[in-house]
C-alpha cells in the first residue's frame, strides 16, 4: 500500500515572465501561454491536492501575476484549506491586486531579489525591476502578508550576502531564503558564469551565520549551500514522489520542477487523470520512489535514508542516466564530473544566456 | 520561558485541522507541523494575553494533573523553533 502523503504542491501557473534570470528554474523549453490550464482546471487541481493531503501550495511561475485569474485561484485555494504562498518577482503587484489577494485569503508572499546592488540586480534580471520590487515589498508589508525575500546566490552577488540580508530586513521581510544556484536547465547552461569560488562560499557562509544570530527573533534566515562544494548530495524534498509534486502550466504532473529534463520519463497530465491517480499510479512518480531503483554505492549505503541517493535531475543532467547516484556524492566515482566542473575556467557575466522563450517557428 | 511569559504564536503561523491525517496542524510559510491533541490544546491557549501561568492553570484543571513541567517544556521547544514568541 502506498503510504506517501504529499504535503506540498508547486503550481507553475505560467512560464510567462517579465524577468530573464539566467538561472531560472523553469525548463529550457518554456510552455506557451495558450497551452496553460484554465481557471476551472487549476481549481480542480487545488481541491484534489487538498484531498490528497497537500497542506502547502506555491502559486508560482514564471510570474504568476500574469494570470488574470490569480485572485480567484488564491480564494479557491484558501477555501479548500491550503496555506498558499505567492512566489513572485513583484512586477505587476499593484495596490489593487495586492488588496484583492489579501481579501482572497492569500497568506504569504515571496518576492525575489537579485542583488543589493541595483545595477547588478537589473543586469541579472535582464530588465528594469528594482523600483517595482521596492513598491511591491512596501505593499506586502503594509497589508500584513507574511513576507519572505528569496535570493538566488552565484558568483556575482555572493560577496554581498551581508548587504542582501540587510536589504531584506529594511524591506520588512519576516524571512529571507538564500539559496545558491542549482545547475539544471538554464543554470547548467550558464554554470561557468554563475559558479562561485570555494573562498566565496566559505566567507558567505560565515556572514550568513553571523546574521542569523543578529536577526534572531526579527527575521528568519535560511541559507542553502551550493551542493557542488558538499561531500554528500542534498535530500531532494525527502525523496522522489514522497512529499512534493509540481504541476506545469500545461497540466503536466512532475515529481520535481526539473523533472522534464529527464527525457527517459514520460509524464501524465491533470487534464487526463485525477491527481490521486497520478500520485499513486503515474510511472514518472513511481520511477524513483523508495529505494528499489538504487544502484551501488547507494543501495547498501546507510546514508540512503538521509539523502535518498540525491537529486535524480542532477544525475540525469550530468551522467545521462537518472538512476545513477547523484555525482555530488564523494562515495561514487561519478564525483569526478563535479570536481572537473569546479575546475572550469570562469566566464564573465557578459556571457550569460538569458532566459527567453524559443522564437516562434517562422511563418512562410 | 518563565511563568510570567506571555507566549503567542508566530505572526506567520496558523493552527488548523487536517481532515486527511485527522490531526491538528500548525501551518506557516514553507512548513507544517502535525500536532498531537495536547500540543494543540496548549497552542490554542497561546493568544498573546494569557501568561504561561494562566495556561498551566487552565490545563491543570482540564486534565486534573500537574502539567506545568510538560507545558513549559513544550513551549520552550516551540520557542526554540521560533514558532512561539514570548515576552
Amino acid at each position: 500500500m502506498l503510504t506517501e502523503v504529499p504535503t506540498t504542491l508547486l503550481a507553475e501557473l505560467t512560464h510567462r515572465c517579465p524577468l530573464h534570470c539566467p538561472y531560472c528554474s523553469n525548463p529550457l523549453e518554456l510552455i506557451r501561454g495558450e497551452a496553460e490550464l484554465s481557471t476551472e482546471q487549476w481549481k480542480r487541481v487545488f481541491s484534489e491536492a487538498r484531498a490528497l493531503g497537500v497542506l502547502q501550495l506555491g502559486l508560482s511561475g514564471g510570474e504568476p501575476l500574469l494570470r488574470k485569474d490569480l485572485e480567484e485561484l488564491a480564494a479557491h485555494a484558501r477555501s479548500a484549506g491550503l496555506y498558499s504562498t505567492l512566489v513572485t518577482s513583484g512586477l505587476g503587484l499593484t495596490r489593487a491586486r495586492a488588496e484583492r489577494l489579501k481579501e482572497a485569503g492569500l497568506e504569504h508572499i515571496q518576492i525575489s531579489i537579485q542583488d543589493s546592488d541595483p545595477v547588478v540586480a537589473e543586469q541579472i534580471a535582464g530588465t528594469r525591476s528594482v523600483k517595482h520590487k521596492q513598491v511591491a515589498a512596501a505593499l506586502v508589508r503594509e497589508l500584513g502578508f507574511a513576507f519572505t525575500v528569496n535570493v538566488v546566490l552565484h558568483r556575482s552577488n555572493l560577496d554581498r550576502v551581508g548587504e542582501i540580508i540587510d536589504l531584506a530586513a529594511e524591506l520588512g521581510a519576516d524571512r529571507i531564503e538564500l539559496a545558491n544556484t542549482q545547475y539544471y536547465g538554464w543554470g547548467l547552461r550558464n554554470r561557468a558564469a554563475l559558479q562561485p569560488t570555494r573562498e566565496q562560499v566559505e566567507r558567505s557562509r560565515e556572514v550568513a551565520e553571523q546574521a542569523m544570530q543578529r536577526y534572531r527573533g526579527r527575521m528568519q534566515i535560511t541559507y542553502v549551500l551550493p551542493d557542488y562544494y558538499e561531500a554528500y548530495p542534498k535530500a531532494c524534498y525527502g525523496g522522489w514522489g514522497k512529499l512534493y509534486l509540481v504541476i506545469a502550466p500545461n497540466g503536466m504532473a512532475l515529481p520535481c520542477h526539473g523533472a522534464t529534463q529527464i527525457t527517459s520519463l514520460t509524464f501524465d497530465n491533470v487534464r487526463d487523470h485525477s491527481l490521486d491517480w497520478i500520485w499513486r499510479e503515474s510511472k514518472a512518480f513511481r520511477a524513483f520512489r523508495g529505494d528499489d531503483w538504487m544502484r551501488e554505492p547507494c543501495r547498501s549505503c546507510p546514508r540512503k535514508t538521509v539523502d535518498f541517493g540525491g537529486c535524480r535531475c542532477q544525475a540525469f543532467a550530468l551522467t545521462g542516466d537518472a538512476a545513477n547516484p547523484d555525482p555530488v556524492c564523494t562515495l561514487t566515482p561519478l564525483r569526478q564530473i563535479i570536481d572537473q566542473a569546479l575546475l572550469e575556467p570562469a566566464r564573465q557575466e557578459a556571457d550569460f544566456e538569458y532566459r527567453y522563450p524559443a522564437p516562434e517557428p517562422a511563418t512562410v | 520561558m518563565t511563568l510570567d511569559s506571555v507566549p503567542r504564536l508566530w505572526r506567520l503561523a496558523r493552527l488548523d485541522f487536517d481532515p486527511v491525517r485527522q490531526r491538528p496542524v500548525l501551518l506557516y510559510p514553507e512548513g507544517a507541523v502535525l500536532l498531537n491533541e495536547t500540543g494543540a490544546a496548549i497552542l490554542e491557549l497561546c493568544n498573546g494575553s494569557r501568561t504561561l501561568s494562566d495556561i498551566v492553570t487552565i490545563l491543570t484543571e482540564r486534565y486534573n494533573a500537574d502539567v506545568s513541567a510538560d507545558v513549559t517544556e513544550y513551549l520552550t521547544t516551540m520557542a526554540d523553533r521560533e514558532l512561539i514568541r514570548a515576552n
